[in-house]
């Protein structure tokens, strides 16, 4: 071993017509199958000690005394820190309230808690002098539901509560609340000819990313230091770890390194801060890599919940009102709680025009695990809710629940339960009739390939616990609809430079942003927006760092219209400015340069109908254009407090999922025969990535309706299941076919008129699978996962 | 203790191993070879999957000791383990008819470059770059289990169908693509494996 291992330039060549709407692949395609591709838990520097990290063993307790002294004398440990050892008054961060400590101080609030950090040569030394800690805790009561949160007396798992929702909420144990009143549902619940409610509950979830928290943190010689890792917002981290540090920013160097995806759980700082401290202490690199058991505890989840829903509808379809109530619960920290309660209520009706709602949406604060951002968040668990209300809905009516949904499916113009019109293409029905349209698999596909039933193919698969006997079909329907972009009145932008010189006679772009790479494509797609606005072949990806302008988050489906319009925007300046230089220097040898729109093409400035007017390698000389800008979306609102009132919304996404499952109705086990999708992407800048994002976000819908759940112990509040064995995610024998229908529905404010696409997937994929497994079995399944106890009432 | 095991092709020491580190751990932070990955640690999740005297084994659940002797082949020499492969058999996906263990043995990688990092000129093996072609690959980091766990799985059976895929690629987990492009990639790669075999008359 030798040199450095960081993150570097893709460079990347492309036929002309590799521009946008073309499949173009991945620039990172080929390190990634080599293994050369540096991910942050790869990163290497000489000399370097890892870091690891003690959690509490309990969910909520005092700490009455930390002894770091038998770990501190442990050969081969270098540096042992515990909140005593913090340089500055800042001790916590957090993604929009600060309460969350860099380590504990005085009191744990949830199980996983880091306590301590520990520096060593060797990773199991690190660990082994961590388990040398004695901590005493002296155990406290736990808040683990809506009802030990609010019942008299009970803890508070933050006292002297002094952040921005406090003064509106009404317990100190609840983040934050919004309510969203329109109408009067009251009223307008006498006009129903049939009133239908549930309870539905959500699970919680895991992201279940499969490159665990890890990063490299290298002290510098200006008393800064660089770090190394995978994130979803480089910016957002910077914020958080400087004032912890007591460092200006610009001396704590950000470089995105490989990130084994993200789904929400890279939002909130996991390492990062642990790593500069020891590597700040020790004068020596450190990286520090979680493992799977650890990747459970250093990042939050997707908020379970309960959701009461109330509809009613008249005789002829239409529903009349929605009242529903949305308990989530957010665990010892606010994360993004306060956001996840916004989509939450803000969607709670779903695509549908109900224009009497009375809905509200709570966060709690409690001793369970922290629950944050996870693709969808919000939106899906109202929509598992939403969804099932609509087939009872349909079925107390008669009517055919695709049928039911398409009477009241929202359309551009349709005013949200905010006040918000839908001012693009909202075709919920156009994708239901899609989704209805294609064809069905096989009855008894298990025998497809011949006369034997294949048990692969079959519930239970190769544990051969079925040929077919007891097997039942059924199918289902749901549709989704989220929003796209950060909403309620945040500033959200992104920023992008890029830089065009004549390179060897070729024309080059370099293209540089801090956008995470997540995994999602957003580089194959930069690449193919500079060739696009450009008209070059070749274009170089720098890697992501804080050298430049935020990109904001890779979350919220909002980076190819955000950052893909940042590059777009910053392009289309550079074209405008390298155009400037040529009227200048050839303006008056062709009256085409003062009247003619004019573009750039594989190194030459054309006219649109295609006349050659000068060669860029005349037009720059040998110098560059080099510009730096930043692109925003449309503002938005904050939500009225007390009505849920304003346009807080930037974009909507729609995705329908039909379900057909098997169920194996003996033994209570599923096997999800096919997932087909319809999805508006507005436009499809590369559709293989597009699909890609649809079947993967499918797939994660498919888990937690049958088999994901991270189980909390409701008396201790303790994690029961952090690890691969007993956390299950689909493999590819749980994963059925996932047709693709893509329809392409300009939004005429968005870049090219795309529509973010990464979340609306993971939505209505869920509600399907539950609705067929309903309609196969009869059951009423209210809540995910379903597990064979539920099927079979043993 | 001490290790010697040969990994693609070569003779690979390392000193100092402490005896509770796993083949990947080695492979990874001693050898200079991070393509395997660690994403569980304890056998459940496929990334860090290589062939062991041509097994394919959860390299986290090998104890290095256990490598001593042996041949190790991983994501980084599957390109030069496809080439010898096609060299002696006229197949280069695996795809065509099958390899002995002692054929897989013989092989010798070309020494590793210096710099893979551009990307640019590389010679993948033809799962390698079926993987690419299909969008298989989106985070990536199941991908070299993936691509070792599907080489071996294409020298055993040049035309699986749908479901041998999935029984055979069951034990690795991706969160990003659903698998649908993972299932492209391996009939991709068979396709191509029949065409060149059909090509060359074998």
């Amino acid at each position: 071993m030798g040199v450095t291992r960081t993150p570097t330039d893709l460079t990347q060549g492309g036929r002309t017509g590799a521009g946008i709407g073309a499949s173009t692949l991945r620039p990172d395609g080929t390190l990634k199958v080599t293994g050369e591709f540096a991910y942050s838990s790869d990163m290497w520097h000489e000399d370097m000690l890892w870091g690891f990290t003690l959690r509490s063993t309990t969910a909520h307790a005092e700490i009455r005394s930390i002894d770091t002294s038998e770990a501190l004398a442990t050969s081969g440990v270098y540096a042992v820190l515990t909140y005593d050892d913090l340089p500055t008054d800042v001790k916590n961060y957090g993604l929009e309230i600060q309460d969350t400590p860099v380590l504990a101080h005085g009191k744990v609030r949830h199980h996983g808690e880091p306590v301590a950090i520990v520096a060593a040569d060797h990773p199991e030394t690190a660990r082994r002098a961590a388990a040398k800690i004695k901590i005493d805790y002296a155990e406290l009561p736990v808040v683990t539901d809506e009802a030990s949160a609010t019942a008299e007396g009970a803890p508070l798992v933050h006292e002297m509560r002094d952040d921005h929702h406090a003064g509106h909420v009404p317990h100190p144990n609840i983040v934050h609340r919004q309510p969203i009143v329109r109408g009067n549902a009251d009223e307008a619940a006498k006009r129903a000819d049939v009133i239908v409610s549930g309870e539905y509950v959500f699970g919680m979830q895991d992201q279940a990313f499969l490159g665990p928290e890890s990063g490299l943190a290298v002290p510098a010689d200006d008393g800064g230091v660089d770090l190394y890792v995978a994130t979803q917002w480089l910016h957002s981290d910077l914020r958080q770890i400087a004032p912890v540090l007591g460092l200006p920013e610009d001396k704590v160097r950000m470089t995105l390194s490989g990130v084994g995806g993200a789904f929400g759980g890279r939002e909130d700082l996991s390492m990062q801060i642990h790593a500069c401290l020891l590597a700040l202490r020790t004068g020596k690199p450190v990286k520090i890599v979680y493992n799977r058991f650890e990747s459970f505890f250093g990042h939050v989840h997707r908020h379970p919940a309960k959701l009461w829903y109330e509809h009613g509808a008249t005789r002829d379809g239409k529903l009349t009102h929605l009242k529903c109530r949305i308990v989530l619960d957010g665990g010892a920290y606010a994360s993004a709680s306060p956001a996840v309660v916004g989509n939450a209520s803000s969607l709670a009706v779903g695509p549908y025009v109900v224009d009497d709602v009375d809905i509200e949406a709570i966060a709690l604060y409690s001793n369970n695990p922290p629950c944050g951002a996870m693709r969808g968040f919000g939106a899906v668990q109202a929509c598992f809710a939403y969804e099932a209300q609509m087939d009872k809905v349909a079925k107390e009516l008669g009517l055919d629940p695709v049928e039911f949904r398409q009477l009241n499916a929202m359309e551009e113009g349709t005013i949200m339960p905010t006040g918000q019109p839908v001012e693009s293409p909202a075709p919920v029905a156009e994708l239901l009739r899609r989704i209805k349209a294609m064809p069905l698999p096989p009855e008894q596909q298990w025998l497809a390939a011949g006369e034997r039933a294949d048990v692969r193919a079959l519930p239970g698969g190769l544990s051969n616990t079925t040929h077919g006997e007891g097997v039942v079909r059924g199918v289902g329907y749901a549709v989704g609809i989220k929003n796209v972009g950060f909403s309620e009145g945040f500033d959200d932008y992104s920023t992008a430079r890029v830089r065009m010189e004549v390179v060897g006679g070729e024309p080059v772009a370099t293209v540089h942003t801090a956008m995470a790479e997540v995994g999602q494509g957003g580089v194959t797609v930069h690449a193919q927006i500079a060739r696009t606005e450009l008209g070059v072949q070749q274009v170089t990806i720098q890697p992501a760092d804080t050298r430049v302008g935020s990109a904001g988050s890779t979350s919220a489906s909002r980076q190819t219209y955000m950052t893909g319009g940042a590059v777009k925007n910053t392009c289309e300046a550079v074209r405008e400015k390298v155009l400037e230089i040529g009227r200048g220097k050839f303006g008056t040898y062709h009256p085409a340069w003062a009247t003619a729109e004019l573009l750039l093409e594989n190194g030459k400035v054309v006219t649109d109908g295609g006349e050659v007017l000068a060669d860029l390698a005349d037009v720059l000389e040998g110098g560059a254009v080099d510009l730096e800008l930043e692109f925003r979306h449309k503002p938005t609102e904050a939500f009225d407090l007390r009505t849920g009132q304003g346009n807080g919304h930037v974009q909507y996404s729609f995705a329908a999922h039909r379900a057909v499952v098997e169920v194996d109705t003996e033994l209570g086990l599923v096997k999800v025969v096919e997932l087909a999708v319809a999805q508006d992407v507005g436009k499809a800048l590369n559709p293989l990535s597009v699909v890609g994002q649809i079947q993967g976000g499918t797939t994660q819908g498919l888990g937690v309706a049958v088999m994901e759940e991270i189980i909390v112990d409701p008396k201790t509040a303790k994690v029961r299941n952090p690890s691969f064995t007993d956390y299950l995610i689909p493999t590819i024998l749980d994963t059925p076919t996932i047709p693709v229908d893509v329809l392409e529905l300009a939004d005429e404010a968005a870049p090219y008129g795309l529509r973010g696409i990464g979340e609306a997937p993971t939505l209505s994929s869920t509600p399907a699978v539950l609705a067929a497994i309903r309609n196969a079995t009869g059951l009423e399944l209210n809540k995910t996962p379903v597990r064979p106890e539920h099927l079979t009432g043993t | 203790m001490r290790v010697n095991f040969t990994v693609n092709g070569r003779k690979q020491e390392a000193d100092d191993v402490w005896e509770g580190e796993s083949l990947l751990y080695v492979l990874r932070e001693r050898m200079g070879l991070p393509g395997s990955k660690n994403a569980c640690e304890q056998g459940e999740c496929g990334s860090c999957t290589v062939r062991l005297d041509d097994v394919p084994v959860c390299s986290c659940l090998v104890a290095a000791g256990q490598a001593e002797g042996r041949e190790v082949v991983t994501v980084e020499g599957l390109a030069d383990f496809a080439k010898q492969r096609a060299g002696q058999s006229g197949c280069a996906s695996g795809a065509c008819g099958g390899t002995t263990v002692d054929a897989a043995k013989r092989w010798q990688a070309k020494p590793q470059s210096a710099d893979g990092q551009t990307g640019e000129q590389v010679e993948l093996a033809p799962i390698q770059q079926a993987f690419i072609d299909a969008g298989a690959v989106q985070c990536g980091f199941c991908t070299p289990g993936l691509l070792v766990a599907a080489d071996e799985l294409l020298e055993r059976n040049g035309s699986p169908s749908d479901a041998d895929i999935r029984e055979a690629l069951s034990g690795n987990l991706c969160r990003c693509t659903g698998y649908e492009k993972i299932l492209d990639a391996v009939r991709l790669a068979a396709a191509r494996g029949e065409n060149s075999a059909a090509g060359q008359g074998a």
